[in-house]
């Protein structure tokens, strides 16, 4: 077994601040609206090809990063409109928006599987060479760290205002207890559009933050996201529990740095990076299992004193 | 102050699993009358009551709340007029959400929900006085999550919820029908000292006949989806238990069969 080195460690914590805005997005439905949301895996490749098709057209990266949240919202208000309207369930009308979101992404990518960024200005290199003096050249490893938790800061201070409000607190009372807060005068349907859009749009702009990181744009890269953000979700709760919103929010990067360490760590160990997704379901299974092997273990730990007591009796 | 004329609904229409719910009711409330429903398992009264909050929408008839027709409005726009209280006691709060962001909630009902900040510190010390009425002890306990509490907690909260902000209509649903008989006491007191303090005009389903003999100025039974008895106030005063088995006897020219109504 061989440990990572210090800087594969750097670079999981980097690559987990960016991909806990798609763990976020993934709590956002999965937790607070109790909505498993598998738009996910099309709203993600969406913000990748869109961040990536406006940079090679010579756009600014900090606008294509916004366009990438943005255009995530419409993915998650399509999916919104299908469920609360059309009345589809609402695994399905995740499936379908995702499925349908396949053949956007490569209509977005000018028909091409793969956009690669390749000399293009990216965030990442902004960020370089804002930093870099004619004697020293900023890393584009701190680089990477520098816009991983700036934008993860931003959005955990937004998401946090956002649910202090009054919008906030019916939000999450739409996903607790949709009987009642709809009793209370709220449209239930509004709310569970607005979430999605939301959810969507963070997922998104991951996607596109993630492509300028990795530099370039794969209309495969949405595969297995939904697992991926949810095992950040679970990996953080059974951590670090359930209080407060912000802890909440902070528990899932948390979660999802973990996770890409976890992963740095199986990489460094033979397993190859085919592998990667077989293991992350593994992980999730193995996160979500435990509170019901919890209660096997002390089912049959209770039945064992049981035994003794009955036969000392 | 509620007006219900001639209301009917059925259920899965012209299949096997049709339902005649309500086959027809009518009746009016006058400003702080207190009306308590009894009837039979079946009888419709919370298909009554739904319908008047607006669950589903009836086939035909009016619903006419302080002068306003809510007939055609769904569920959430006519929460501006109408407080409820649901028999299960894990309805009435969001379980994962504080006791004061509950309350907070409830304080906006039929309000739009805008980024104003979800609950004021002046918020908090009106809720604080508020707990404090019920004696049990929740003003020390305003950030605990509303699914630790015990039922009867959670029944007289939502109670306080319901009328925080003086409803023009309060619905309640068997709402102390899942406590144990002393807590089920004890919130069927505060609901009737909050009603009587407030005048506010209320309807409460009951599956006890003494209680619905003894609570408010006003008694409606549903037989089958109808009305059978709507007692006025001078009618109900001096009512007995006899009385009302002479009356349902009379009006459905059958005995009272249902044990469980004249026990309990």
């Amino acid at each position: 077994m061989t440990l990572i080195s210090m800087a594969s460690f750097l670079s999981a914590i980097s690559q987990g601040l960016l991909w806990s805005i798609l763990a976020i997005g993934v709590y956002i439905t999965y937790r607070v609206l109790d909505f498993a949301d598998l738009t996910t895996e099309g709203s993600f490749p969406l913000g990748a090809a869109i961040a990536a098709q406006c940079i090679v057209n010579g756009g600014n990266p900090f606008t294509a990063t916004i366009l990438s949240f943005v255009v995530g919202l419409l993915a998650g208000f399509v999916t919104g409109i299908l469920h609360t309207k059309l009345k589809i369930p609402g695994l399905l009308a995740g499936i379908l928006v995702m499925t349908g979101l396949y053949s956007i992404n490569l209509r977005v990518m000018g028909g091409k599987a793969n956009l690669p960024l390749l000399k293009q200005t990216t965030i990442v290199t902004s960020v370089v060479e804002f930093f870099s003096t004619e004697a020293n050249t900023f890393s584009t490893a701190n680089a990477v760290m520098m816009v991983g938790v700036i934008s993860v800061a931003v959005v955990i201070f937004l998401l946090w205002l956002m649910f202090s409000t009054e919008f906030g607190f019916a939000l999450r009372a739409t996903g607790d207890n949709p009987r009642m807060i709809s009793a209370l005068g709220v449209n239930t349907d509004i709310m569970i559009i607005l979430g999605l859009m939301i959810s969507n749009g963070l997922i998104s702009l991951s996607g596109g933050l993630i492509a300028q990181y990795n530099g370039y744009a794969d209309v495969g890269m949405g595969v297995g996201t939904i697992v991926i953000g949810l095992a950040s979700v679970i990996i953080g709760e059974v951590l670090l529990g359930r209080k407060g919103m912000a802890w909440c929010l902070a528990s899932v990067v948390v979660g999802s740095i973990l996770y890409r360490i976890i992963i740095a760590f199986v990489l460094a160990n033979k397993l190859q990076p085919t592998d990667l997704k077989l293991f992350s379901s593994i992980v999730l299974v193995i996160c979500l299992s435990l509170p019901a092997v919890k209660e096997w273990y002390r089912d049959f730990t209770n039945r064992r004193n049981h035994k003794t007591e009955v036969k000392e009796g | 102050m509620l007006k219900v004329n001639g209301i009917k609904k059925t259920f899965s229409p012209g299949t096997v699993n049709e339902k005649r719910a309500i086959k027809e009711i009518t009746f009016h409330l006058e400003p702080s009358d207190f009306m308590t429903v009894i009837g039979g398992n079946g009888a419709g009264k919370s298909t009554m009551l739904n319908a008047i909050a607006g669950i589903f929408k009836v086939d035909t008839g009016s619903i006419i709340i302080n002068g306003s027709d809510v007939t055609k409005l769904p569920e959430y726009k006519r929460a501006i007029h109408i407080g409820r209280v649901f028999q299960d006691t894990r309805m009435g709060t969001a379980s994962d959400m504080t006791i004061e962001e509950n309350m907070a909630m409830a304080l906006r009902r039929g309000k739009s929900r805008g980024l104003r900040k979800g609950i004021t510190k002046a918020e908090r010390n009106l809720f604080r006085e508020r707990l404090e009425i019920l004696d049990l002890g929740l003003e020390n306990r305003m950030t605990a999550k509303t699914g630790l509490l015990s039922g009867g907690q959670r029944q007289a909260l939502t109670l306080l919820m319901a009328t925080m902000t003086k409803p023009e209509l309060l619905l309640l649903d068997e709402h102390t029908a899942a406590l144990d008989p002393k807590t089920a006491k004890k919130v069927l007191e505060l609901t009737n000292q909050i009603i009587t303090e407030d005048k506010l005009t209320a309807l409460m389903i009951t599956h006890n006949m003494q209680d619905a003999i003894r609570l408010g100025n006003r008694l409606m039974m549903l037989h089958k989806g109808r009305v059978l008895i709507n007692l006025q106030t001078e009618e109900k005063k001096n009512l007995k238990v006899a009385d009302l088995l002479k009356m349902f006897e009379k009006a459905s020219g059958t005995g009272m069969t249902n044990d469980k109504m004249l026990l309990s």
